[in-house]
């Protein structure tokens, strides 16, 4: 009896995250998934049905030229290879740069660690879009950088940043920085100082303790900050829309043109599941990562 | 060629801030020797040990191995190795990369590497655990593994902090024996830190007692346990009586000592210079009282009530080879007394509540003035 109340209770908070989940990820994706198998119509809403009614039975019709459309235009090709290309880049910088200051904050005695702590997490109190928005004051032709720059003589001519490629690595990683740190932070954190002087006892150099104990042992928290940079970045649709050329879009931008300027939602939802099954591969290693990390901690 | 001074440790001082850890600690450790630094937490053992080790930079002071002073030696280029009470042990590594890795350091060559590791295994009896990850072993394993790690370097001088400590009781005594086993099979001179008493008695040649930062008495471990300097010590090292008294009375060979509380005189020969009336303690080691029924006969014949009290026994902790009796003395003082179980008759033995006579010899106090 006390058992099973127990296991209903147990059913029950289980379930209330399960019907969420359900609501609001399940079937918002079985909706898109259908979507990408329909065609485009002039009417509302723009495409066809689902299903059609065949001697009063229901069958589903699916259309594949949505996604044979993807691989025939070049745009979306190239737009794919794009986003995986500046995703790639960018996690690669904010890995360069986030990781020396996680491990500062890690080392960092108490009152420091959490100030460190907080201004890392700080920008997050102001809205991404203003934030995005004000890198176009920094970035552009007669912005605060090249007048700077201008004033101090380092350059003659105002260097074109804004829209640019290194205008949008500079917006992505600035804007998923905290989500490398994080991640870093947490796992360097729980290293076992001891273990760096053990090495330097046994004769390594700083560097070579580094090297061989402290890199090693933060491989989990480097592949959780990758992939928590990398996934949303390839999607990433605002600073590329601010920040970014005009000439080659990221996927994020094709996906939204798709839907509000051609109105074309079959081809807009094809396009949405393509990137979710080239994002499949390092959601997966994500999972296999902090599924061993707990693993291991245990 | 064995009573070399390898380590000369020379007035050495550490402060932290306004906290002196070790204060002006001067010690020479020989060759081939296993010096235990027994204190209590806080005595400043440790400190002392991390500045051997080079974690920590003397305030004041020298440290000198083998004739060259360490004070600008970095730790990764000392000659010292050190096995961490927690044993460090790198998680992400074999058993063998363990091992490996104070040799990678040295740039040898992989068969030179390989063979040597495989020669430490073999004296630690660890030599069929070489694949496996430190999480994988258990506790005892763990601690040859990290011995093998820091002899594996051929050390000069080799540090242990607490080796025992993690080890469950049984275990602590075989390993304490296989320690010293392959202290002399390598003829490293170790340095070991504990608080336990029972693991420097066993372990050293000599030992140091530290005590607020300071050294305060050097000496083998029988002549600290017989010949404490202070009452600290004496008190430390195993348990001990102490009786406050007053000297009577000094002749060439014989102190007596006028004792309130313990309500009789004390007789003990004379080692340490006093005068009369001083004010000292007479220390004396539960083991060496005797406790009898009656009166032992000399005293029975009227020698006069010196070394001798009576009391009722008021506990009594059996250990299985000995028990402790706790006596309270007519005057009110409790005295510990620890007589050997030496036969299996339990009906003769005294019993709580009996009134019972607490005597010794005259070799058995130790007079202590400070």
């Amino acid at each position: 009896m006390a058992l099973n109340k127990h296991m209903r209770g147990q059913g029950v908070v289980i379930s209330v995250p399960m019907i969420w989940m359900i609501l609001l990820f399940l079937l918002p994706f079985l909706i898109v998934l259908k979507l990408s198998f329909s065609e485009a119509r002039l009417a509302i809403p723009p495409y066809a049905p689902f299903l059609e009614w065949v001697r009063g039975l229901p069958r589903p019709v699916l259309h594949w030229n949505n996604y044979a459309f993807l691989f025939t235009d070049p745009l979306y090709v190239a737009s794919y290879l794009y986003s995986l290309k500046v995703a790639a880049v960018s996690t690669l910088c904010c890995l360069l740069l986030g990781f020396p200051m996680a491990l500062t904050i890690a080392r960092a005695r108490q009152p420091w660690r959490n100030v460190l702590l907080m201004l890392v997490v700080l920008p997050f109190w102001t809205s991404f879009l203003l934030r995005v928005y004000a890198w176009i004051g920094l970035l552009k032709h007669n912005g605060v950088i090249n007048n700077l720059l201008l004033w101090l003589g380092v350059i003659h001519q105002p260097i074109t940043m804004l829209q640019t490629d290194f205008a949008v690595y500079v917006g992505i990683v600035y804007s998923y920085l905290p989500y490398m740190i994080l991640p870093l932070y947490a796992n360097l954190e729980k290293h076992d100082p001891l273990l760096l002087e053990a090495a330097a006892d046994l004769g390594a150099r700083p560097f070579k303790a580094f090297l061989r104990v402290t890199l090693p042992q933060s491989i989990p928290g480097i592949i959780a900050g990758s992939l928590l940079v990398f996934i949303p970045a390839v999607g990433e649709y605002v600073v590329p829309s601010l920040l970014g050329r005009s000439d080659q879009l990221m996927i994020g931008r094709v996906l939204s043109d798709e839907f509000f300027e051609n109105r074309d939602w079959p081809v807009a939802s094809a396009v949405a599941i393509l990137m979710l099954v080239l994002l499949v591969a390092p959601i997966m290693l994500f999972n296999h990562f902090s599924g061993r990390e707990i693993e291991a901690h245990k | 060629m064995n009573d070399q001074v390898c380590l000369k440790i020379e007035n050495i001082t550490k402060r932290f801030d306004d906290f002196t850890a070790v204060d002006n600690v001067s010690l020479d450790v020989q060759r081939g020797e296993i010096f235990c630094l027994l204190g209590g937490s806080g005595s400043g053992k440790t400190t002392l040990l991390r500045m051997l080790a080079g974690f920590e930079k003397p305030t004041s002071g020298r440290i000198v191995l083998d004739g060259v002073d360490l004070a600008d030696v970095p730790p990764f280029e000392r000659p010292v190795n050190m096995m961490f009470q927690s044993y460090a042990l790198f998680p992400h590594m074999t058993v063998e990369k363990n091992i490996a890795f104070g040799l990678e350091q040295e740039r040898l060559g992989r068969d030179e590497i390989h063979r040597r590791v495989g020669e430490i295994l073999a004296i630690v009896k660890m030599g069929n655990y070489a694949k496996r990850k430190p999480h994988q072993l258990s506790g005892g394993q763990r601690q040859r593994i990290a011995l093998a790690r820091s002899l594996v370097k051929r050390p000069r001088l080799l540090l242990l902090d607490e080796p025992l400590g993690a080890l469950d009781r049984k275990l602590r005594e075989h390993t304490q024996f296989e320690l010293l086993n392959i202290q002399k099979q390598m003829g490293v001179t170790f340095i070991v830190v504990t608080h336990d008493q029972e693991e420097a008695m066993t372990l050293s040649t000599r030992m140091g007692v530290m005590d607020h930062g300071r050294i305060v008495q050097v000496g083998s471990p029988s002549d600290i346990y017989e010949f404490p300097a202070t009452r600290f010590v004496a008190d430390f090292i195993g348990s001990v009586n102490l009786f406050e008294g007053q000297v009577q009375e000094v002749s060439a060979s014989r102190l007596r000592i006028r004792s309130e509380e313990l309500g009789c005189v004390i007789c003990a020969d004379r080692e340490v210079a006093c005068t009369p009336e001083a004010k000292v303690w007479a220390a004396v080691r539960p083991e060496k009282i005797d406790m009898t029924r009656t009166p032992p006969a000399a005293v029975a014949a009227g020698a006069g009530p010196e070394n001798l009290c009576r009391g009722v026994v008021r506990e009594i902790a059996y250990m299985g080879d000995a028990s402790v009796y706790l006596v309270t003395l007519d005057s009110g003082r409790v005295v510990r007394v620890t007589l050997p179980n030496d036969t299996r008759d339990t009906e003769s033995r005294i019993a709580r509540d009996e009134t019972v006579y607490l005597s010794w010899t005259t070799g058995s106090p130790v007079v202590l003035t400070e």
